[in-house]
């Protein structure tokens, strides 16, 4: 069984890309929200979750999605999910994920929505 | 083609380390039962989300504790039941609010029991605190 989740986090400007690879459940959960906690409270309220190598997920790991996003926006910030593939995409789907959080193809894309915010 | 019934059961310590194992298991069995792709994801997401409702709440992540993972498949269907001695609970009772409001709340729970009841085709518990919750779940090899 060679399923393993990787998680890296890169501060550019004012943009927290955090990558996310492997498998996402309750067991690995803890690590992203430690991770994304960590970013949150060294003043980072602008990230992109990179969900290209993530190869599965659990409500666990969307948990982790909806616990942030309200502290990040009231902060003037948000959380912007790129990458998913589509066993991964229709998990969020199927709970109505798309509806509440932006979600891009590409890293790239989700980076150029907060640019453009902060333009318009 | 007639399929002779099997029946495959793992148990294991109640620890998320062990959610590997079982969805392997049940894929495994899944792909056994000529499930296509799409749909042993679906039976693995649902089992997992099954066993983590068990390791978190009927047992309080108590690793000592043992979950009982039984499969069976036959031409028509994969069914799965998850078994566990711990508290149990109302499935009637579990409130179940809308995304925005567990966001708005800064709840991050509340959606395994949604999943499983959208990935599979039917889902039944028999629930007896202490003794014996069984959560069955139901898998058609042929939709339609």
């Amino acid at each position: 069984m060679a399923e393993n989740f990787s998680i890296e986090a890169t501060d550019e400007g004012d943009l927290t890309t955090v990558a996310l690879g492997g498998y996402l459940d309750a067991h690995t959960a803890p690590e992203f929200e430690a991770t994304l906690q960590e970013r949150i409270d060294a003043g980072r309220v602008r990230i992109v979750v990179d969900c290209g190598a993530l190869e599965y997920i659990s409500s666990a790991g969307l948990g982790v999605f909806m616990g942030f996003i309200e502290d990040l926006r009231d902060a003037g910030g948000d959380l912007k999910i790129s990458g998913l593939i589509p066993k991964v995409r229709e998990v969020f789907e199927l709970l109505g994920f798309d509806a509440l959080f932006e979600i891009y193809d590409d890293r790239a894309a989700a980076a150029g929505s907060f640019a453009s915010a902060a333009a318009g | 083609m007639d399929v002779l019934e099997q029946t495959f059961t793992l148990h294991v310590p109640s620890s998320t380390k062990n959610l590997v194992m079982i969805r392997d298991f049940v894929n495994r069995v899944a792909e056994q039962a000529g499930l296509e792709e799409s749909n042993r994801s679906k039976i693995e997401l649902a089992v997992d989300e099954a066993c983590c409702n068990v390791i978190e709440h009927a047992y309080g992540n108590d690793v000592s504790k043992e979950i009982t993972v039984r499969a069976t498949f036959d031409g028509d269907a994969v069914r799965i039941s998850v078994i566990d001695s711990g508290a149990g609970f109302a499935p009637d009772e579990v409130p179940q609010e809308e995304l925005r409001e567990l966001i708005r709340q800064r709840r991050t729970g509340g959606l395994g029991m949604r999943l499983i009841k959208t990935l599979m085709d039917e889902v039944r518990y028999e629930i007896e605190p202490g003794r014996r919750n069984e959560l069955h779940m139901v898998k058609k090899v042929r939709q339609g």
